[in-house]
């Protein structure tokens, strides 16, 4: 657990699988073989293939050469997975770290307003940021710019 | 892709805490850094697949079959956007949408595999094709399984907005209704593609409102648009022997059942946009055969021939 905790994201460096919420468990099987569970953010995630390398040639480098990555589709991932010490990452890396996620009860509702989220900038600090787009360079991310210091940057979004 | 770390405000990462630079393995000829997919792995390895009591194996292979192509096909037509939308947010925008439908596509077609190895092509022995590659890349335009919704030209940007706000807006009932499927795989496929097709809906409606209030143009395209593709959503909620008997099963669900909550959903758009509902009737099957009996239009087989030309050109994953 202790070596699969160091791998960190390929696409987000400054947060490791754990803090993204993604390392889901780490368990010894009958035959000794340790085997890792991660799961996507998303279902397209590119990058899982990546940590799934990451971990089997870090445990590998520890000295467990049997060691096994599995998918575990569900629970689905939620950003309420992400730690404090990963938001914390985050905001220091100029990322806006996700609120809570919606909670779900019923029917999803439409919403045909752009999505209403208190976030500052995390360059500035200033709270007045407006949304440029709900998608951004990865699966996981909108893109907002803040009308202060003018700097776009990344929301990693509540799901 | 791999967000580039930007020297002046990023430390260099620290080699004791990680394995080193994200550029080490460029250096020390690690190929798993080169490129995504350069090797082949079973999106569900490690996933319980074991088929429910009470569902025949072929049903829920076909089954998976729909439920995929829709969304590989309605990828493929979204990612030809990619270096074409009209400004780079909704070319983001439109990329992000398809990966994430190319993903459910992916899991669900290794679930259709599993549950019924007879659907997957046969390929040259030694083949390293994945069952899902198989599936998608060496099948005819006769054994996709999709609405002939998703298959149709993007037209103009009105055009793949009607069609993403419908698709969107249907398979989000589907998937809220699946999510609670006595199959493991389609049940955790359900759950978390409702989470995304949320905001695909959410982004064809606010789009929908933008052009329908926007300008005598764009109006009159988003007009022409509802025309064009309105005649293909009927198709969403007809009701295959298939989906019928996986839905008694307990596994599916039967597409009719979802057809008033979508017409209510749609019915908000095209009143806060000011749109009237459209009238056009269904377009019609061939001798009572539609998308999910295979029956297609020609757009479908020339969007293969480009998604499979690669693929089929080297069945031994070797150039």
């Amino acid at each position: 657990m202790a070596i699969a905790r160091t791998v960190t994201d390929p696409e987000m460096p400054m947060l490791t699988l754990e803090d993204l919420g993604v390392l889901r468990s780490v368990d010894v099987d009958d035959d000794g073989g340790v085997v890792v569970s991660i799961t996507p953010t998303y279902t397209g995630c590119p990058a899982m293939a990546t940590m799934r390398d990451d971990l089997v040639r870090s445990l590998q480098e520890a000295g467990l050469p049997d060691a096994r990555v599995r998918v575990s589709l569900s629970p689905a991932w939620s950003s309420d997975w992400i730690t404090e010490r990963g938001r914390r990452a985050l905001a220091d890396h100029g990322l806006s770290a996700p609120g809570r996620a919606p909670a779900r009860s019923g029917p999803v509702a439409l919403s045909l307003m752009p999505t209403r989220r208190e976030i500052a900038c995390p360059r500035c600090g200033c709270a007045d940021t407006e949304l440029t787009s709900e998608f951004g360079p990865t699966a996981c991310k909108a893109l907002y710019r803040c009308t202060s210091c003018l700097e776009p940057f990344e929301h990693v979004k509540e799901i | 892709m791999t967000d580039h770390v930007e020297p002046a405000s990023h430390p260099a990462p620290d080699p004791a805490d990680a394995h080193g630079s994200v550029y080490d393995g460029l250096l020390d000829g690690d190929p798993s850094h080169w490129a995504f997919g350069t090797d082949f792995e079973d999106p569900l390895a490690g996933v319980d697949t074991t088929i429910p009591q009470g569902v025949d194996a072929h049903d829920l292979g076909t089954y998976c079959l729909m439920l995929a192509d829709d969304a590989l096909i309605a990828s493929q037509r979204l990612s030809q956007w990619t270096s074409r939308a009209p400004d780079l947010e909704e070319d983001i925008a439109l990329a992000n949408i398809a990966l994430d439908l190319l993903g459910q596509a992916r899991l669900l077609l290794a679930r259709a595999a599993a549950a019924d190895p007879s659907v997957v092509p046969t390929l040259p022995e030694g083949s390293p094709v994945p069952p899902e590659d198989a599936l998608a890349f060496f099948r005819e335009s006769g054994e996709f399984r999709n609405v002939r919704l998703v298959e149709t030209d993007n037209g103009d940007f009105a055009v793949t907005i009607v069609k993403l706000l419908v698709l969107a807006t249907a398979r989000l009932a589907l998937l809220e209704r699946l999510a609670s499927s006595r199959d493991h795989v389609l049940a955790a496929v359900a759950a978390k593609g409702v989470k995304e097709l949320t905001y695909h809906r959410d982004y064809a409606g606010r789009w929908f409102l933008t052009l329908a209030q926007g300008t005598d143009e764009s109006r009159r395209r988003l007009d022409a648009a509802l025309a064009t593709v309105w005649p293909l959503q009927a198709e969403l909620f007809a009701t295959h022997e298939v989906e019928r008997r996986v839905a008694e099963a307990g596994v599916g669900v039967d597409p009719a059942t979802i057809a008033d909550d979508v017409a209510v959903v749609l019915a908000q758009v095209f009143a806060v946009s000011g749109v009237d509902q459209p009238t056009q009737g269904a377009l019609a099957g061939v001798q009572g055969r539609q998308g999910r009996d295979g029956l297609h239009t020609e757009a479908l087989s020339l969007l293969l021939s480009e998604m499979q030309v690669v693929a089929r050109a080297h069945p031994m994953g070797r150039w």
